[in-house]
């Protein structure tokens, strides 16, 4: 469901240092009376991206969005579209169009007089509107309810709507707010996949704002995690969520284990780690930018350490622990263990089941070994 | 789907709002400048200004003329010499007519207010537990009175409670004595309940129909008794109509001038009566003003107090 | 949840008192004798009467003028003062405003009334303008106390309003002035039907505030009836009272209809 992988530079411009981006965000901030909604934020967005804002309720991508479409003024630092600065350019004058949360369809008018409400303030003429409207209609499957009210449609179909209205005007980007955060779950991830093919037939830069970390990793070219008005982190979704840059974008996408521990070996090639919690050594093969006697923390995602009944070979004497399964969670494709580490630190390990009915599987309160690979987990210092 | 080129760009042209907006802009006024200032000319003209001259012309005393009241400023030789009068706020204390009226229009305005809470509140109650097709018809029923004119249902009272009245007509079949009700206090009260009922139960019924019934039930379920439920639950919650309703009965029963002269007697005394009485019936201006700007001071402005800090409380409420 | 025998009974009982001197008033309109409280024949002679009394006929003719224009102005400044008190958060004398707006409805008339006179009388001195009382001073005076009324109801829907629907418009294209027209006017509009109507009963209604500004020769309606009242029993205006009940109850009751027939439909909205 995701944008398949293109390896090739053109078409991940972020790579490349030499492109032009299209969204250019320099040193925002907004304040609301003392506040800080947004503070000091730059970020780059390129064209034809799907560009994903996630965050907690009071992040500020909200009002980031919002300053995009011109809704809110920021405190201080410019907004580029496109060249263009947008500071001085009232919402109606932008080349921006926004889905709202709500839909905002206008309850007075029907589905077309909605579509064709931006097209008309163009003054386009009514043949190319009529010709417009049918075409938005056809995109978004609806060309049977043009003549029927918002509130004769399904949840789904409003959505539908919404999308059309925002497209008509063939913004040069789209600003979606939480787009699919009014849907049912299975509506909603039907959508994710025409929302992402509407993107890629246009060619439109779509920037979504979310909450839900599951939609940003799936429709996203990148993701900006924010958090208390800052970006945490900016990357591509397996960027996210394999080498998260703190603590805090570890935790927030995905579950995690997080464990404390002391540098003891700082090599340029490995880094050796020991954490009284894990009860081991833990082996980085990879160097970490720290120093000696550096307490930092270490975060392995469930599905990268491997459950064992008989002892693993270990690596460079480090790497593996041991504890007794105490919880087991079975979903179904997979099985969660809760295991008690000596220390008393809980472990959180998936497996996947692969057999069915697996009459060996480990079970409560027996005693495990866990293991895991050199560079399976992140190294955070903050 | 190669028209969706986001090259493009869509052609704009001149449109008449913006040649308006520019216009204003042009002399210095924005659309925005014209919103606010068009009410508040208005309101300054026709409410603030009026209230300050009630408060001049409080300061001046009565004589024979047009107007009927001594100048404030008068010019002589070139000086202007500005004359105030303090008789009329002298008088206002020292005649104990004023005072009583005061205090037996607050009197007259917190018995009515009682009655109709007495009366608004099982009435508001019933309807928001009303069954859904009854609810509409009843409250239509509750507000159709208000829509009909307010002099005329006090004259239905008239016709209804005097000594040859429906009411006293009616006891007469079983041999009752006709009761005197009209022109006393009760007819009054009477009348500032009905007519002001429906402000009473609407207020009431808008919060009585947002409470959730899983409430009484989980109160029964957990042993209360209905009476208990209903003074444990029930009659906190629904404090907010409580104090919205009584307000609506309470402020207009006042100052209110047709139902004591209509129903009341000549022993009723109410301070829009006294008002009206100075004003058209002893032409003393001044006095009336006078009357007016004590009024203002010792009922409406703790009124709108009251109801500034009730709306503070009930925003940062709604904040939460 | 209760069901018990106190609140029917409470509620017939309330709405008992609330229609019986209406019912007995409509009764007797058309009774023959002119005692209001004696049954003796049924008759329509106070009808013909009434609508043969030309003072009647001038007070409600010059009543229904001075509703008309009171509460059309009232609704202009009223949506302009909500619209301002709602959607334009920030701006000087904005708490004077809001306050000023709903002063009026804590005002007692007689206040009110005495208040505008006395301006109205010195603005005459000192302008010349207006020059008497009459027609004029009453729409003045009741554009005013209606006003503050309009700005409740169409402030409480404005804010009921969601307002991404306006900032879709704007985002669309539409300048703040064309959003108001196409989005804002035509989603209130209901609530400026009320918020007009409502002006227009309360214009119809006022007997203190008419008393002071009106002039010689231009009695509203309220101020002849009132006269008529004072003085005693008059079956016209029992004539009258049903008449005004009956366009009442009709008006409310194809009000009602009209709602219900359209909530089905807005139900999913």
């Amino acid at each position: 469901m995701a944008k398949k992988p293109q390896l090739a530079i053109d078409t991940r411009p972020w790579r490349d240092p030499a492109a032009k981006p299209f969204v250019r965000i320099r040193n925002v901030t907004k304040k609301f009376g003392d506040v800080y909604a947004v503070s000091d934020v730059s970020l780059d967005i390129f064209k034809s991206e799907l560009f994903c804002l996630l965050g907690g309720s009071g992040s500020g991508k909200s009002t980031l969005l919002r300053m995009l479409a011109g809704f809110e003024q920021p405190t201080s630092g410019t907004i580029e579209i496109d060249g263009q600065d947008m500071t001085e350019v009232a919402p109606y004058n932008r080349p921006v169009n926004m889905m709202f949360q709500s839909y905002a369809l206008f309850p007075h008018m029907n589905v077309e007089q909605n579509i064709a409400y931006g097209l008309k303030r163009d003054q386009l003429p009514a043949g190319e509107i009529h010709d417009r409207v049918a075409e938005l209609l056809s995109l978004v499957k609806l060309q049977d309810y043009g003549k029927r009210r918002p509130h004769q449609l399904s949840g789904g179909q409003r959505q539908r709507v919404a999308l059309a209205r925002a497209l008509a005007k063939r913004p040069k980007l789209l600003l979606l707010d939480e787009p699919l955060g009014a849907l049912d779950k299975k509506l909603r991830e039907e959508t994710q996949f025409e929302l992402v093919k509407i993107q890629e037939t246009l060619g439109v830069t779509f920037i979504v704002v979310t909450h839900d970390q599951e939609e940003a990793m799936s429709l996203a070219t990148r993701i900006g995690v924010m958090n208390y008005g800052e970006i945490a982190m900016i990357g591509e979704p397996t960027d996210i969520y394999e080498f998260p840059n703190s603590k805090f974008v570890a935790g927030f996408i995905g579950s995690v284990n997080m464990v404390e521990g002391v540098v003891t070996e700082d090599e340029p090639g490995h880094v050796r780690i020991r954490s009284a919690e894990l009860g081991c050594d833990i082996y980085v093969g990879h160097g970490v930018d720290c120093a000696p006697d550096q307490i930092l923390w270490w975060a392995i995602r469930p599905e990268k350490i491997a459950l064992s009944r008989d002892k693993p070979e270990s690596t460079e004497g480090a790497n593996v622990t041991q504890g007794i399964v105490e919880e087991i969670g079975y979903l179904g494709d997979m099985s969660v263990y809760q295991v008690r580490l000596e220390s008393g630190k809980h472990l959180r390990v998936t497996q996947t089941n692969t057999i069915r009915g697996n009459p060996d599987a480990i079970t409560w309160d027996e005693q495990v070994y866990l293991q895991w690979g050199d560079n399976a987990g992140s190294v955070l210092t903050v | 789907m190669s028209s969706f080129d986001t090259e493009a760009p869509a052609p704009r042209r001149r449109r008449p709002w913006t040649v308006v907006e520019r216009g204003l802009t042009a002399i210095g006024l924005s659309g925005k400048a014209l919103v606010i200032a068009a009410p508040a000319i208005w309101l300054t003209v026709f409410f603030l200004v009026p209230l300050a001259v009630v408060f001049g012309i409080s300061l001046t005393v009565k004589q024979f003329g047009r107007p009927p009241y001594t100048p404030l400023l008068t010019n002589e030789e070139g000086t202007v010499q500005l004359t105030l009068h303090l008789n009329n706020y002298i008088r206002l204390f020292t005649d104990g007519l004023y005072i009583s009226a005061y205090l037996s229009s607050i009197r007259i305005a917190l018995i009515s207010t009682i009655i109709a809470l007495c009366i608004g509140y099982p009435m508001a109650y019933a309807i928001a537990r009303a069954p859904d097709q009854w609810r509409n018809i009843l409250l239509m029923l509750v507000i159709l009175p208000f829509w009909t004119s307010f002099l005329l249902r006090v004259y239905a009272l008239t016709g209804f409670m005097r000594g040859n009245g429906v009411i006293n007509q009616f006891l007469g079949l079983f041999g009752i004595e006709p009761l005197v009700m009209m022109q006393t206090d009760f007819a009054v009260y009477v009348g500032i309940v009905y007519s002001y009922l429906p402000f009473m139960i609407l207020p009431l019924y808008t919060n009585l129909v947002k409470l959730d019934g899983a409430l009484l039930e989980a109160s029964a379920d957990l042993g209360a008794r209905p009476l208990r439920t209903f003074l444990s639950i029930t009659l906190p919650l629904s404090m907010p109509g409580i104090i919205a309703g009584s307000m609506l009965v309470f402020i207009p029963a006042i100052g209110e001038f047709v139902i004591p002269s209509l129903l009341g007697g000549p022993s009723t005394l109410m301070i829009g009566r006294v008002l009206w009485d100075e004003f058209f019936a002893n032409t003393n201006w001044p006095r009336a003003s006078a009357v007016a700007v004590a009024m203002l001071v010792v009922v409406v402005i703790p009124i709108m107090l009251l109801q500034r800090a009730q709306d503070a409380v009930q925003d940062r409420e709604r904040a939460k | 949840m209760r069901r018990g025998w106190f609140l029917p009974i409470a509620a017939s009982l309330g709405f008992g008192f609330l229609y019986a001197p209406i019912v007995s008033l409509v009764v007797f309109s058309f009774n023959e004798s002119s005692l209001v409280t004696v049954w003796s024949g049924f008759s329509t002679k106070w009808y013909g009467e009434l609508l043969a009394d030309p003072q009647m006929l001038g007070a409600a003719w010059l009543s229904v003028q001075v509703a008309f224009a009171a509460a059309s102005i009232a609704l202009v400044l009223g949506t302009l003062c909500a619209v301002a008190l709602v959607r334009f958060r920030k701006f000087r004398g904005r708490t004077v405003l809001a306050g000023t707006a709903s002063a009026p409805l804590v005002m007692p008339d007689v206040i009110t009334g005495l208040a505008l006179l006395l301006l109205f009388v010195a603005m005459e001195a000192s302008l010349g303008w207006p020059a008497g009382r009459g027609l004029l001073t009453i729409i003045i005076a009741h554009s005013t106390f209606c006003t503050a009324y309009v700005v409740v109801v169409v402030q409480s829907r404005l804010s009921d309003l969601d307002l991404s629907l306006e900032e879709a418009a704007m985002d669309l294209g539409a300048t703040p002035i064309r959003v108001f027209f196409d989005i804002t006017l035509p989603i209130i509009a209901p609530a400026l039907v009320s918020g007009w109507l409502l002006a227009f009963t309360l214009s119809l209604d006022d007997l203190v505030i008419a008393s002071f500004v009106s002039g010689p020769g231009s009695s509203t309606l309220p101020m002849v009836i009132f006269s008529k009242v004072r003085l005693g029993v008059s079956p016209d205006v029992n004539a009258l009272a049903t008449i005004i009940i009956g366009i009442v109850a009709i008006g409310v009751l194809g009000a009602t209809v009209l709602q219900l027939r359209a909530r089905p439909k807005k139900a999913k909205a």
